[in-house]
């Protein structure tokens, strides 16, 4: 029962990413082609507020729900590793149209080929896995 | 209610809900990332037997292919439940650029050309779906996160890898839009 709530919380990220549109490849096609503020209002109002949000936790040293703080981990400092796994993971999105999370949420909206997708999203990361100690980091 | 959830909503409404969803889940004492499924799925099926990376106790991560899970139960409510059937909303300038390169008018939410089971039983259909997901997994993976991960969770820490990524997820997603698809379609 412990993880009900975080299918709840899943289910919520289903919904909005349905009804936004959010998970459409047009939707992700006419942000790439700037035709349209949609999802630029969507990511920037989501990241104006956790800009704002994550400060008020920091400065107020707000807890969890069980007791403890909560912390921000700092990832680790380098460029090439951002820049080139970044670019190809935009390669990916603007082709399948999906990153990881709408690509699900399409499968439960019935557009069973994007389960080909996500497998091999699973095949992609079991690539890196295998060939992480020859990258550039 | 159901008639006014059943419109597509607008992006406020949508940006509003995707950071309760981050700061709920920093609440439950986790963090927003959904790629990190992907390599929980690879150690699950027991990859860590072939690399160190997949070597680790990924009981600890249930809690977010749960939320996975639930990812998929909301696909499948909203299109059952609360829609309208109505095509995307995309911009007239989309449609002409998109017809241009061969996609009809947008009928639903997803085209036909690139995600109905004939074009995915297709040679052309299938190689794009599998190379998509290679890039999104192989390049989420190396990044160290996914939209969720960097351009979420990570920008509202002001994170400096973070906008990197984000510059790289666009600089491959303008080179794939502007460069790749007129040579593709």
């Amino acid at each position: 029962m412990k993880f009900i709530k975080f299918l709840l919380v899943g289910v919520l990220f289903g919904i909005v990413m349905a009804k936004s549109e959010a998970f459409s490849w047009y939707r992700i096609q006419e942000m790439f082609r700037f035709q349209a503020f949609h999802m630029y209002g969507i990511i920037g109002t989501a990241v104006v507020l956790g800009v704002i949000g994550v400060a008020i936790i920091k400065k107020f040293q707000i807890r969890d729900v069980e007791g403890n703080p909560i912390l921000f981990h700092p990832k680790e400092k380098s460029v090439v590793r951002y820049l080139i796994g970044g670019t190809l993971f935009g390669l990916g999105w603007a082709l399948s149209g999906a990153c990881p999370g709408p690509m699900v949420v399409s499968i439960g909206y019935g557009y069973l080929s994007l389960a080909v997708v996500f497998l091999f999203a699973t095949v992609g990361t079991l690539f890196y896995g295998l060939i992480k100690d020859h990258l550039p980091h | 209610m159901i008639e006014f959830i059943s419109q597509p909503w607008s992006w406020w409404v949508s940006g509003t809900v995707i950071s309760a969803i981050m700061f709920l889940l920093l609440f439950f004492g986790k963090s927003f990332g959904f790629s990190s499924n992907l390599r929980t799925i690879c150690a699950m099926s027991g990859a860590g037997s072939i690399s160190k990376f997949f070597d680790f106790n990924w009981k600890t991560q249930v809690w977010n292919l749960v939320f996975l899970a639930g990812a998929i139960i909301g696909g499948f409510i909203s299109k059952e439940f609360l829609s309208t059937g109505e095509a995307v909303q995309i911009s007239e300038a989309t449609i002409r650029d998109l017809q241009a390169l061969g996609f009809s008018k947008p009928v639903s939410v997803q085209p036909d050309e690139l995600f109905s089971l004939e074009a995915m039983f297709t040679m052309k259909g299938f190689s794009m779906l599998a190379i998509g997901g290679f890039l999104v997994g192989l390049g989420s993976r190396y990044a160290g996160g996914c939209t969720s991960g960097h351009a979420i969770s990570g920008i509202s820490d002001l994170q400096v890898p973070s906008m990197i990524a984000v510059v790289g997820f666009f600089s491959g997603g303008l080179i794939m839009t502007w460069l790749i698809y007129p040579l593709i379609f």
